[in-house]
């Protein structure tokens, strides 16, 4: 045991930030003050707040550093690891002297995110010294795979991966189903944007998920399966290929596990960029060297997946789930959360919130407590609009429904979804209009293409929320989304298009007067839509410094120095904003609506 | 990049269809256009024993495989609603100018194709862009710069 341990975040992000760099600089800062004896330096995953990386943490105390450069190590190593002096301009806020007291995490829930930021992630005895594969040896040397099953059933675990189909159940089916070889396929094809749990997980606690897949696969009888990650996620690949290597080596996957007669092996496969193929059959297609197109069901993959053969799809987080079901047990796995959503879920914090990144969150949890609490609210000065949650087929919750709990079903009730976990705040200055538009062009371009509703519906929409958007909208518009929504919403076959409407949905249901301010008044209330706004000057609030003249790229903005006021030319305008940026005095000014 | 290293490729994956999207990305990787030719599609084709057609068919609904050749190095820039927020339609905007080519085009000494990605998830950096498997986020005009330089001098 050292006396030290320095924890430095090696998650993506923090990689993008410098934390290489970073770690190089520490362990010569350390070896140069002979401290190489007494200091250990570890990289982990993702520790969370990935917008102050690169992150470290100091143990045993839990000094958590933000933002650390190169240049910081030298104070870091004279200060604090040789006087006990935590760097102070270093800390969270620069207040918050240990991670106990950082308010992002001291209202999370860490179950399964807990070893991701806290091991080594190449290290498989750092994994098992946290009682990784504890819950697999459990499984094949104690329980029989009915129990398993029942295990899982008993706590309550559903699909993480957006449906929130019961664990248990989908395991249950797949071990009746007749038919030889079995298939586990965990879906790691993450690609919903905004969210990045799984990527977190996949980087961060790579064994967790292969336990996941080795239960899995012993309680449905599969002895060969599959991990499908996104190409875009190299990282997580190569964290995965060196964690499969490991177990194999340790008999944690192959003939004869833990001496006991099951076998299992999984291989990994890459995708190649199709946002499509996180859909369970789309998946399928996909691994067999196919066109990654969905297909009806049923049959459901646990009739026929994989080359017509039983298999069996989790997703990610779903997969980390299971061993800490098996090491506590059902009840301690079912005492957190909500009746029917039982357990923690991982989400991805992002917008207009002070505390973005990755947050664990007991289910049940008000929308209230997880953005203002945890996300720490909108920043100063600006008011809470709506919160988007669910990815891209996700819906808008507004303000007033903030006392929502976060479960399964209360989200759906009011027309979002739980999705992946993606949840992106809004504050004032968004146009719902402009939100749905946003997410209606990626699943128009996600798009299969394969059936006509989703293919064609989409668009449809998509050109009806631009005419909208351009001024040029009408009544009828709106009765004829609701309809196409209705359409593409039952005539698609996955869930990419049957989900695709509600950004759309739940804004006309929580915002319509922004859908006729837009229609009814050519306005774009928040100022977003550059066709249903005009820019002007404030004749009292203009110094006639001239600023705005020189930034505009057309000459819009008119005036001679010194002699206010000046005036924006609505016909030159091409509503860029570089006069409102570079105006020091805030005298230029968006207006919903059109000039005059 | 000639016959027998593709054949050491090849030989590197067992004769099974689920094996395609593992040998294009391989195959794609050697080829210094960052593309796949005819030859590799009826190499693959022989490979799996599978017709041509089915090669094609599935190749080419993935955004990620190219039939036309790219640069040497090729840049994905995240327009993903993080990203699209953090400002990557400059940084767009700001990489078009440094490069001198649009969206799906590849600059003239072939080093450089630009193209779009859809979420990258590593929004907590945003804008973020990758070039090849090196994920970029923070992105600046000076960054944008640092970078370009490095792959130019070959890293």
């Amino acid at each position: 045991m050292k006396r030290l341990d320095v924890l430095v975040c090696s998650g993506t992000a923090c990689v993008s930030s410098g934390s290489a760099e970073l770690k190089d600089s520490l362990a010569r800062a350390i070896a140069e003050a002979g401290l190489g004896e007494e200091i250990r330096i570890l990289e982990t995953g993702c520790m969370g707040p990935c917008e102050l990386g690169p992150v470290m943490l100091v143990y045993p105390e839990g000094t958590f550093y933000v933002k650390v450069r190169p240049e910081d190590t030298q104070d870091i190593v004279q200060e604090h690891f040789l006087k006990g002096r935590p760097v102070r301009r270093l800390l969270w806020e620069g207040t918050a002297p240990t991670v106990k007291e950082v308010p992002f995490f001291a209202r999370q829930h860490k179950l399964v995110l807990a070893n991701c930021g806290t091991i080594d992630p190449e290290r498989i005895e750092e994994y098992i010294a946290r009682g990784g594969y504890e819950a697999l040896a459990r499984a094949v040397s104690e329980l029989s795979p009915q129990q398993v099953i029942d295990e899982v059933s008993a706590a309550g675990l559903r699909g993480r991966g957006g449906a929130g189909f019961p664990t248990g159940k989908k395991w249950e089916l797949m071990r009746q189903a007749p038919g030889t070889p079995k298939y586990v396929v965990c879906n790691a094809d993450e690609g919903d944007p905004g969210a990045f749990m799984d990527r977190a997980l996949l980087e961060g606690d790579p064994h967790a998920i292969l336990e996941g897949v080795a239960i899995a696969a012993y309680a449905v009888g599969a002895d060969r399966g599959y991990v499908y990650v996104r190409a875009e996620y190299p990282l997580a690949i190569q964290r995965l290929e060196g964690a499969v290597e490991q177990a194999r080596g340790m008999g944690l996957l192959g003939e004869g596990i833990l001496e006991t007669d099951f076998c299992f092996d999984v291989q990994l496969r890459m995708g190649a960029g199709a946002f499509v193929c996180g859909e369970e059959t789309a998946l399928i297609a996909s691994i067999q060297g196919r066109r990654g197109e969905p297909r009806p069901r049923p049959p459901y993959p646990a009739e026929s997946g994989l080359w017509g053969c039983p298999t069996l799809i989790n997703n990610v987080e779903t997969l980390a789930c299971v061993r800490h079901v098996l090491l506590g047990g059902a009840e301690r796995f079912a005492a957190v959360g909500t009746e029917t959503s039982r357990g923690t879920k991982v989400f991805a914090l992002a917008g207009q919130i002070c505390n973005t990144g990755l947050v664990e969150v007991p289910m049940g949890i008000t929308l209230r407590e997880l953005v203002l609490d945890v996300g720490g609210g909108v920043p100063q000065g600006r008011e809470l609009k709506a919160v988007q949650i669910g990815g891209p087929s996700g819906g808008c919750l507004p303000q007033e429904l903030l006392d929502v709990p976060v479960d399964y079903e209360s989200l759906r009730e009011h027309g979002a979804i739980m999705g992946s976990g993606g949840i992106i705040v809004l504050d004032d200055t968004a146009c719902m209009v402009n939100v749905a538009k946003f997410f209606l062009e990626f699943t128009a371009d996600e798009s299969c293409g394969k059936c006509v509703p989703c293919r064609v519906g989409t668009r449809t929409m998509l050109d009806i929320l631009n005419r909208i958007a351009a001024g040029q909208g009408i009544e009828e518009d709106i009765p004829r989304l609701t309809e196409l929504a209705e359409t593409v919403r039952s005539g698609s076959l996955c869930g990419l298009g049957q989900t695709a409407p509600n950004p759309v949905l739940s804004t006309l249901r929580y915002f319509p007067e922004e859908y006729e301010a837009h229609i009814r008044d050519r306005a774009c209330p928040a100022g977003v839509c550059p066709d249903l706004v005009h820019y002007a000057v404030l004749p009292d609030v203009c110094r006639a410094c001239d600023r705005c003249r020189q930034v505009c790229p057309t000459g819009a903005a008119q005036g001679t120095a010194g002699k206010p006021p000046y005036v924006i030319e609505d016909k030159l305008c091409i509503r860029c904003g570089a006069c409102v940026e570079a105006c020091p005095f805030d005298a230029v000014i968006v207006r919903p609506g059109r000039k005059g | 990049m000639n016959l027998p290293n593709k054949q050491d490729i090849l030989s590197q994956h067992p004769r099974s269809e689920d094996r395609l999207l593992a040998i294009l990305h391989d195959l794609q990787k050697a080829n210094s256009d960052n593309a796949l030719s005819r030859e590799d599609l009826q190499l693959v084709a022989a490979h799996l024993n599978v017709p041509l057609s089915r090669v094609h068919d599935a190749l080419t609904f993935y955004s990620m495989f190219s039939l036309r050749p790219r640069g040497r190095h090729v840049i994905r820039v995240c327009d993903s609603p993080h990203c699209h927020l953090g400002g990557s339609w400059s940084v767009l905007e700001e990489l078009q100018r440094l490069l001198g080519v649009k969206v799906g085009e590849t600059t003239e000494d072939g080093l450089f194709t630009l193209e779009l990605t859809s979420c990258l998830g590593v929004c907590g950096v945003a804008p973020v862009m990758m070039v090849d498997e090196e994920m970029v986020g923070n992105l600046t005009t000076e960054r944008l710069q640092e970078v370009l330089a490095r792959y130019r001098e070959g890293r």
